[in-house]
């Protein structure tokens, strides 16, 4: 029992950290990033290539691939999203018109991806070493990843709740157009969550290659978990994303421990559904006026 | 080999690709010239969407290592001179429809002289009518399908080389029994598979081959494609202390499920899992640990021809990347296989290259090789690491066949 729980916090823990960075950009830029399981993966493969070609510590590589994430995001939000955020004139048509744009960017990552990787799939060891909790062996690299997706989501939650910039955020996230009458620069803003957003999907990525075997068509998977957590836990909201997340992962781990292990998406699926249909706006989302 | 094939593939699809420029790049030097000047060879293989990475380890090394060393070697022999072959290739994005397309535009619009097959069994069961309607030999080198011989039977133009599913459940629990009659291990099994074509192939052959042979299955169970946390099912197993656990897994499964034993400390005297345990990915990452370790497939790691080709293989692709121990060389055997009968033949008749292939005897790196009912007599159906190489172990009758090490070494601390 205590083993089946484990697991699945950590499992669960991994789908928040996944999905945290679409949470952002989702929630606050409102920008459908369907291209963010590549960027996940991109940033697995940065954090493979440092690691077996300049045996740097993922841990270490963390300081590199979160910041160059960040500035890619930021560039690609200022060159290629804002045109589409100024022509759109209303938040659903900058979704729909996002979402068509990053679909095709997608494309382009993966091709980088292909191009510089092939299409085999990768995988490395870093510290797959057992460790004992409460009597339960675990593996270290999961209980690290675990741990920081939760140190990750509680230090994004107060510095959104506890601070002057988080709660510009936040007021752009509720209502951009008052936003603007209250002094905040709403480019500027969203701008800064899209990179936030960018820099926390490459900290997921070099986190999860060190226990996942990823190839450069493996974004898709990413895409659709972090997507699921996010509206799950309702959009924009980052303790929203650590309960789905958790939850999703909980679910998982019993259910193969105790019922089947193939039943574990049809668990997933039904647990997403029920949420739904309870409150459609997802578990800490409010509901659209 | 069918992994993934069923997966979320409709988002993943990359338009035409690098591939399709590069292939289209080579329009200019046919006409029907009365002295053939090249022989144009062209395939589908998927170089993006799921299938991509077991194309990308299996089959593309192989097809660009061959045509290399051919035309290296002033090209194919056909009469008394030698002619280059020319190669025009296209992306299959891993899709069925995809493949289809590709195959119909090389036969119509390219008039390549021959064709490889994709990679993988869902697309060459969908290429197979294209193929034999074309009259175009296939030798589908990567397909694992009960269906084997019947479908060779239906399209006489069909080759099938990696056998069926059953072949391969069956011989794994002939080594068991062998095993067990040697005192080596016990009866209790613990066999978990992916719920997707090969899983569902092998374990639907492997749970009355075990029943039969009074083996007890302790744990049997399945999981979705794509899961990414497999310590439940490692630790239920674990739990049950049995002799033998089998995962017919696919490879991230394979590294997954091979990890999370290690982490827990399962240690079975026979420790088997599924596709990618043969590739050279899995070596890479456990490095000692896969001391004893089995899987499917396996080669004659001793055989001179084998060693030769390995250094070949490495030599020719990028990265120095090893081939994979089980349907790489299959791969490379069935293009020797072409080759010969093309060869033989000594003129582009492609319904003679068939019934070469149907009849003759064939000079491998796997061995000599002579079909029936267009199938091979031989396979490679369990393999075990052993000091850093992928021996076959079963069939214990093939040529070359080691001697299992059982029980399998406790896992070490990395």
């Amino acid at each position: 029992m205590t083993n089946a729980i484990f697991t699945g916090l950590m499992l669960g823990g991994m789908y928040a950290l996944i999905a945290m960075g679409l949470t952002l950009q989702y929630g606050v830029a409102r920008i459908m990033n369907l291209s963010y399981g590549e960027f996940l993966v991109a940033a697995s493969f940065a954090s493979y290539w440092l690691f077996t070609g300049w045996a740097l510590n993922p841990l270490l590589g963390l300081a590199i691939v979160v910041p160059i994430g960040f500035g890619v995001s930021m560039i690609l939000y200022r060159v290629l999203l804002t045109p589409l955020v100024r022509r759109a004139p209303t938040r659903d048509a900058l979704e729909v018109d996002s979402l068509l744009a990053t679909f095709g960017m997608m494309f382009i990552v993966q091709g980088i991806m292909l191009t510089m990787f092939g299409g085999a799939y990768f995988s490395y060891s870093f510290l797959s070493i057992p460790v004992t909790v409460f009597g339960e062996t675990l593996a270290l690299n999961r209980l690290i990843a675990f741990g920081l997706a939760v140190l990750f989501g509680l230090a994004l939650y107060l510095a959104l709740t506890r601070t002057r910039f988080g709660t510009a955020i936040r007021a752009v996230a509720v209502d951009p157009s008052a936003a603007r009458l209250v002094a905040i620069d709403v480019t500027s803003v969203s701008a800064f969550a899209f990179a936030l957003g960018g820099g926390m999907v490459a900290a997921a990525g070099v986190l999860v290659s060190m226990f996942l075997t990823f190839s450069a068509s493996s974004g898709v998977i990413f895409t659709m978990k972090a997507l699921m957590v996010v509206v799950m836990g309702g959009v924009g909201n980052l303790l929203g994303c650590l309960v789905a997340g958790l939850a999703l992962g909980l679910s998982e781990s019993l259910v193969a421990t105790f019922v089947d292990p193939g039943l574990t998406l049809a668990v997933n699926f039904a647990l997403f559904l029920g949420v739904l249909l309870v409150k459609p706006a997802g578990l800490f989302g409010r509901a659209q006026r | 080999m069918l992994w993934e094939e069923n997966m979320v593939s409709s988002v993943t699809r990359l338009a035409a690709g690098l591939a399709a420029i590069a292939g289209v790049a080579s329009f200019l030097a046919v006409g029907p010239a009365l002295a053939q000047s090249s022989v144009k060879i062209g395939y589908a293989l998927s170089r993006t969407g799921p299938n991509a990475g077991g194309a990308a380890v299996t089959t593309l090394p192989n097809y660009e290592m061959w045509v290399k060393e051919v035309n290296a070697a002033g090209g194919l022999k056909l009469g008394d001179k030698r002619v280059p072959i020319e190669v025009v290739q296209y992306d299959d994005r891993s899709s069925a429809e995809e493949a289809a397309k590709a195959l119909d535009r090389l036969i119509t619009q390219d008039k390549v002289d021959f064709i490889l097959p994709p990679w993988g069994t869902g697309l060459n069961l969908a290429v197979g009518p294209i193929l034999n309607k074309a009259g175009y030999p296939h030798l589908a080198s990567t397909a694992v399908s009960d269906r084997a011989p019947e479908l060779a039977k239906r399209w006489p133009n069909s080759f099938w080389l990696l056998g069926t599913g059953a072949g391969a459940a069956n011989t794994l629990v002939e080594l068991l029994v062998k095993l067990r009659t040697e005192g080596k291990i016990g009866d209790t099994v613990a066999m978990v598979s992916v719920a997707d074509g090969f899983g569902i192939d092998l374990s639907a052959a492997a749970r009355p081959a075990l029943a039969k042979a009074n083996f007890k299955l302790a744990y049997d169970k399945t999981y979705p494609v794509g899961t990414q946390d497999l310590s439940p099912l490692v630790n239920e197993a674990k739990a049950l202390n049995p002799d033998v656990f089998i995962a017919f897994s696919y490879p991230p499964d394979t590294l997954g499920l091979t990890e999370q034993a290690r982490i827990a400390g399962f240690n079975p005297k026979i420790f088997y899992t599924g596709v990618g345990t043969a590739f050279p990915l899995y070596k890479g990452k456990f490095g000692a640990n896969t001391e004893g370790v089995m899987g499917i497939g396996g080669w004659n790691g001793d055989s001179p021809a084998i060693k030769d080709y390995l250094a070949r293989h490495k030599a020719s692709s990028a990265n120095g990347a090893e081939p994979d121990r089980w349907a790489s060389s299959v791969t490379y055997a069935s293009l020797q296989m072409l080759q010969q009968a093309i060869e033989r033949v000594g003129k582009i008749d492609r319904a003679a290259v068939i019934k070469d292939l149907q009849t003759g005897t064939f000079d491998t790196i796997i061995g000599k090789i002579k079909l029936e009912n267009n199938l091979p007599t031989k396979y490679w159906w369990v393999g075990q690491w052993q000091g850093g190489e992928f021996y076959g172990v079963g069939p214990a009758t093939n040529e070359g066949a080691r001697t299992p090490i059982v029980p399998k070494p406790a896992w070490k601390a990395q």
